[in-house]
């Protein structure tokens, strides 16, 4: 604390990361100041969380130096980050969701707990992030979660705190208490990497940002003095683009998919029970489902693609074109003229060792590409390879094994792979996740062009800016239920988010959980 | 001594085995690896312990002989599945016949001797009371030791910090590793302490529950123990019922015998595996509770690197 | 602070041709290194041990015969049981499912002793294959029904198919005549598969295996419902999202096995032993695993390492003879050689962290 305020905390010089297939970070200097928010921003894939774990010991540079306090150090391992006052707050949390908070905090900080469980609760009250410290972690809401990493960090002797993505999770109400806790903790001294992609965040929070553009440095500025565009700019290149305007017309009356007081009690002990769900998707229109993810989005998802068909649903709990599906197969839903794009791409949507001509098959396989159990290789590469073209997916070639695309690219061949179908309901779950700008905006302005030609479309999105994009309507999931339909254009973003926040639920009975959350021995 | 005392009796001595060899497959289990060569490491382990207490007449030094060897087998596992990244199931499939193998050799020269076995304690008054005198207070030490370790691994799993620590890597390695848990270690020194165990398994079939070496005595013994870990759901307690229940039904064959039942003493034999899997079936049923309860990350293998 | 073990391994860019073909020479290097070790420890000459089990097996007609005697059900099994494995189904219960193929196949001569019907010897097959099925099918009924574990369940049902045929072999079904041995009669001649040659017992069943590894490598090559089976392997969500049924996968693989381990048994008894006893088995069902993964999964991959094991199981018979070698150290080798084959083939995907980085991390 009694070093000079002249020296930076932490400095990189000219650190780099090499991967196999990429440069994640290439020379990059950063320095941090004490009691500063500091953005690190850039785009999907532009090497910010890579240069964050770097810091934070996770992984090795090859080359470069950190220095910590004017004095260069090895981050050997997250343990030897944490000694000199290092925490961090992962983006896919890393906590133990079937050990308590309290336990989760234990593992690393030391002390007796029951003095642990007061001081998470001091200091949940100090900066209001409360949460019990004695609920199992797998109880918790996102939000909680996060607050219970942001805990655990301050529990130690912290002097940096690095944050990675943390608004992605929280409804729009929660960012800003979140934003006054981070304030509270600079004044207390506490410097903080602040990692983002989103521009008007930056610009309110942050003293201090560092621009990264395809592993490197592309600018560093004040963003409390340069405009949101100037910033984007810095980050991609140019300005962020727009998708075309839209026009709503629904095209017929019969719904494409419809979903009739959908409720169903979670066998998973971890899982979410879903409450009286209804839903109606016209042809050319695109239907929202927003909300903090864990509040069902898995559960749905999964039962109206037909990958878990229950028996316990109602017979015409969900239809589609008016014809009851609720237990009938992916396969047959298929038939009717569904199309699913899965947030997971690898592992769900794709298998990621196989080739994308291998790929193709998990849902082409009816478009003539099997005959006689046989399948036809030259017919499968050639349709590969009119996705590939039509799509503008960047790869080696219908020969290219899944795992090796990028984000963006496997997301673009996924949805080609289903829009080659030509659906009539089409049902995609975080279209752009983890995609680069140019790629998202191609697919948001592909899923408006379907709209437009008569497509109904159901998105499940946890990016209530990407709702507010391309959506005709929204409904918000919350605790296993969802909100009234709410028409895009008549609501706010904290509309939305209120939604978020407050529960539908009337019974105290109906928990996250449903009957299954207590079922500890 | 009465049929029903030597019948109860002889349920805590043959659930010692089992119990050893379950307690340490939970343990390995609850850090996140799947070591099904049990048997093979018990098999070595009841050779080289019974070697030992053969040729020394100590059989302290044929348990520590035991552990030491069940230990070294384990890290022949844990050297390919947590640093060669090999397959689990498959591994331990090897890992067990090389032991096997391997126990052949070492017991070769052994073959039908015997050694004593260790007497039972004795409590003055204690130890005479009927029915629970001989049942409770008449074992041998190590069948004490076998349920105290029980009580041991149980509060550790769910009261102390390195407990914590275990069941975190096998909930989630890259969780853990992000938390600088050191997640490699964990997993080594957890599959040595359920080498360790079945390396006391082994000695105690081998040296004192029957006294002799047989090749093949282990008998499929090693993977009961593991299946037991699946009915007990990952729970200490749970454990020790099982291992209890799974000793009265092994003794069936020998109450047969000793009765000159009618029924084919073949039937008594499998009785163990068909209740194995009779169990193992109602058990598993309730996926709700095998997911809540077993290790999340159990047999995928880490390599280190971080989540995609 | 404890030492702490880190991983030395990174991910290559593309996976390495070359180590998916050098993986099992390396094993079998590796392991062979490891023996001679063990051997120099048991005081065996090590030259004559070696000799004895690479070599003699090819050094007479008649051993050559042994080999593809032993070629024929560890080829059928490992086929079979690397379906299985590629859709990630653990039928390690291949020795069971054998038994009770001999078994079903035998109660044909055993009943009909007098018979010399042509049809005698395809009922034993027919009989065989369903017997093997119904014993997998048990575990694929208890996997898909109650969620068992089919490792568990596969080994169980192994033990307690030994225990049947024991049974059967001390009670009733055995030889009147046999000095109360614990085995059957000597099967009727239309009850056995002939010769090829004269004074060989290499016999036409070897046939058998061959077709079938055509058919396994068309079926995972070639046809929609190998695929399927892979996908599930591969990648399980990616499967449940294309709408391909995992309990048919359960139910493909393990009855697969079970008509290829069944056969094997009835080849068996119906070949070489020609009744029923004790080793009807001659552990093909465990050693079926062992060639399955040596052969990298892989349907002509394990047509060469099933010919790798079946030499080495003759060899292991000549050096019990030549070296007093005792059988069970051909277990100790098979072990090995899985498991150096396992580690090794990690490398198909993974190198050692380059000493540069090394180094970095090492660096304070």
């Amino acid at each position: 604390m009694s070093a000079t305020t002249e020296t930076p905390l932490l400095s990189l010089r000219c650190v780099s990361k090499r991967y196999p297939a990429v440069i994640a970070n290439d020379s990059i200097d950063l320095d941090v100041n004490r009691q500063s928010i500091h953005a690190v921003l850039g785009e999907n894939g532009a090497g910010k969380s890579t240069l964050m774990k770097l810091v934070y010991g996770l992984v090795q540079a090859d080359g470069g130096q950190i220095i910590w306090d004017g004095q260069p150090v090895h981050m050997r391992n997250p343990a030897a980050a944490r000694r000199f006052g290092i925490g961090m707050v992962f983006q896919h949390f890393s906590l133990f969701e079937t050990l308590s908070v309290v336990q989760n905090i234990a593992l690393t900080v030391p002390g007796n707990r029951s003095v642990l469980a007061s001081r998470i609760q001091d200091i949940g009250e100090r900066y209001q992030l409360t949460v019990n410290p004695h609920a199992t972690v797998h109880s918790l809401s996102v939000g909680e979660r996060q607050r219970v990493e942001i805990i655990r960090c301050l529990l130690q002797d912290l002097k940096l705190l690095i944050l990675d993505e943390p608004t992605s999770v929280l409804p729009p109400q929660h960012i800003s208490s979140l934003f006054d806790a981070l304030r509270k903790l600079r004044d207390d001294g506490v410097a903080i990497l602040f990692i983002s992609h989103k521009l008007e965040e930056i610009r309110e929070l942050c003293d201090a940002a560092t621009v990264l553009r395809a592993g490197k440095v592309s600018g560093r500025v004040d963003p409390r003095a340069v405009s949101t565009k100037e910033l984007a700019t810095l980050m991609i290149g140019q300005a962020v683009p727009e998708v075309s305007a839209r026009r709503t017309i629904v095209q017929g009356d019969r719904p494409v998919l419809e979903l009739d007081s959908l409720s169903l009690p979670s066998k998973d002990p971890f899982g979410t029970s879903l409450r009286d769900m209804s839903l109606q998707v016209g042809p050319g229109e695109i239907v929202g489902i927003a909300g903090v993810s864990g509040n069902g989005q898995l559960e749905l998802s999964r039962l109206i693609s037909g990958e878990h068909v229950d028996q316990r649903l109602a017979e015409d709990a969900i239809r589609i074109h008016g014809q009851a599906v609720t237990h009938q197969g992916v396969v047959e839903r298929r038939a009717l003229g569904m199309a699913f794009v899965p947030e997971e791409r690898l592992g769900r949507g794709a298998v990621p060792s196989l080739s994308l001509a291998k790929n193709s098959l998990l849902t082409a396989f009816n478009e003539n590409l099997v005959r006689g159990g046989l399948i036809k290789q030259r017919a499968t590469n050639a349709y590969t390879e009119s996705c590939i073209q039509d799509f503008d997916v960047r790869c080696g070639g219908p020969g290219a094994v899944a795992s090796s695309l990028s984000g963006g690219n496997l997301q673009k061949y996924i949805m080609g792979r289903e829009l080659m179908l030509s659906p009539s309901l089409l049902f995609v779950a975080q279209p752009t996740w983890g995609v680069d700008i140019g790629a998202a905006t191609a697919i948001r302005q592909r899923l408006l062009d379907l709209r437009d030609s008569g497509v109904g479309i159901l998105i499940i999105s946890e990016e209530i800016e990407e709702l507010f994009a391309i959506t005709d309507r929204i409904h918000v999931i919350n605790s296993g239920q969802l909100s009234p339909s709410l028409t895009t254009s008549d609501v706010t973003p904290n509309d939305v988010g209120e939604y978020m926040i407050n529960t539908l639920r009337n019974s105290p009975h109906i928990g996250k959980n449903g009957d299954h959350g207590a079922e500890h021995a | 001594m009465s049929t029903l005392e030597f019948f109860l009796a002889g349920t805590f001595s043959a659930a010692t085995i089992f119990l050893f060899a379950a307690l340490g497959e939970l343990v390995a289990e609850k850090s996140g690896v799947l070591n099904l060569s049990v048997e093979g490491m018990m098999a070595v382990a009841a050779a080289v312990g019974f070697a030992v207490t053969f040729e020394t007449g100590n059989h302290v030094l044929g348990f520590v002989a035991a552990g030491i060897a069940g230990i070294f087998v384990s890290l022949v596992f844990a050297t390919a599945t947590i640093s060669f990244l090999a397959n689990q199931v498959a591994t331990g499939l090897a890992v067990g016949i090389l032991g096997l193998g391997l126990s052949a050799i070492i017991g070769r020269d052994y073959e039908s001797m015997t050694v004593t076995p260790t007497p039972g304690i004795y409590i003055p008054v204690v130890s005479e009371l009927p029915l629970i005198g001989p049942v409770l207070f008449q074992q041998n030490l190590v069948v004490y030791l076998a349920f105290l370790t029980a009580v041991v691994v149980g509060f550790t799993l769910t009261h102390t910090r390195i407990g914590l620590a275990i069941r975190a890597v096998g909930e989630n390695p890259h969780a853990a590793q992000a938390q600088g848990l050191p997640v490699f270690t964990i997993r080594y020194v957890s599959v040595a302490f359920g080498g360790m165990m079945a390396g006391f398994a082994g000695a105690y079939a081998s040296t004192i529950y029957t006294p002799l070496w047989a090749d093949g005595m282990i008998a499929g013994r090693g993977w009961i123990a593991v299946a037991l870990v699946v009915f007990g759901t990952w729970k200490t307690g749970r454990i020790v019922f099982g291992a209890l229940l799974f000793g009265m039904v092994s003794l069936g064959e020998l109450i047969a015998q000793t009765m000159g039942s009618v029924i084919p003493t073949q039937l008594f034999s499998s009785l163990p595996y068909i209740v194995t899997i009779i169990v193992l079936a109602i058990i598993s049923t309730d996926r709700a509770r095998m997911r809540l309860h077993s290790p999340f990350s159990l047999g995928e293998t880490f390599d280190g690197s971080e989540r995609r | 602070m404890v030492i702490t073990v880190l991983s030395m391994l990174e991910r290559r860019p593309q996976p390495s041709r070359a180590m998916l073909i050098l993986a099992p020479l390396i094993a079998v290097v590796l392991s062979v290194l490891v023996s001679s070790v063990l051997l120099l420890i048991l005081k065996k000459p090590l030259g004559t041990t070696l000799y004895a089990f690479f070599i003699e097996p090819f050094e007479s007609f008649y051993s050559i015969s042994e080999i593809f005697l032993k070629f024929g059900p560890l080829l059928l099994i490992a086929q079979a049981l690397a379906v299985g494995f590629r859709a990630k189904v653990w039928n390690i219960g291949a020795e069971g499912q054998m038994i009770i193929g001999a078994i079903a196949a035998s109660a044909v001569p055993v009943y009909f002793v007098d018979n010399s019907s042509f049809w005698l010897l395809p009922a034993m097959m027919v009989l065989g294959a369903l017997g093997g099925m119904f014993w997998a099918g048990i575990a694929a009924f208890l996997k898909t029904r109650f969620n068992a574990n089919e490792i568990l369940v596969t080994l169980m049902l192994s033990s307690v198919a030994l225990q049947l045929l024991y049974f059967l072999l001390l009670g009733p079904w055995k030889d009147p005549m046999g000095f109360n041995f614990p085995q059957t009669v000597m099967f009727q001649d239309a009850a056995l598969f002939e010769p090829l040659f004269s004074g060989v017992r290499l016999n036409s069943s070897i046939f058998i295996p061959l077709l079938f590894t055509v058919g396994i490598w068309l079926l995972m090559e070639k046809t929609f419902g190998g695929f399927k089976l892979v996908v599930g392997g591969l990648a399980p969500q990616a499967a449940a999202y294309a709408g391909f049924s995992a309990k048919r996968s359960v139910w493909i693989s393990l009855l697969i096995a079970g008509f290829a381990a069944g056969l094997a048994g009835m080849s068996e008894v119906a070949g070489p032993i020609g009744q029923l006893q004790r080793s009807v088995t001659s552990g093909y069902g465990y050693a079926g695993i062992i060639v399955a993964y040596l052969g990298g999964l892989n349907p002509i991959g394990i047509v060469f390492a099933a010919f790798f094991l079946s030499v080495l199981h003759i060899g292991g018979d000549i050096a019990l003879v030549t070296a007093s070698l005792p059988i069970s150290a051909v277990h100790v080798f098979q072990g090995l050689l899985l498991i150096f084959y396992l580690s090794v083939h990690t490398f198909v995907n993974y190198r050692f962290k380059s000493p540069r980085t090394a180094e970095q991390s090492h660096r304070t």
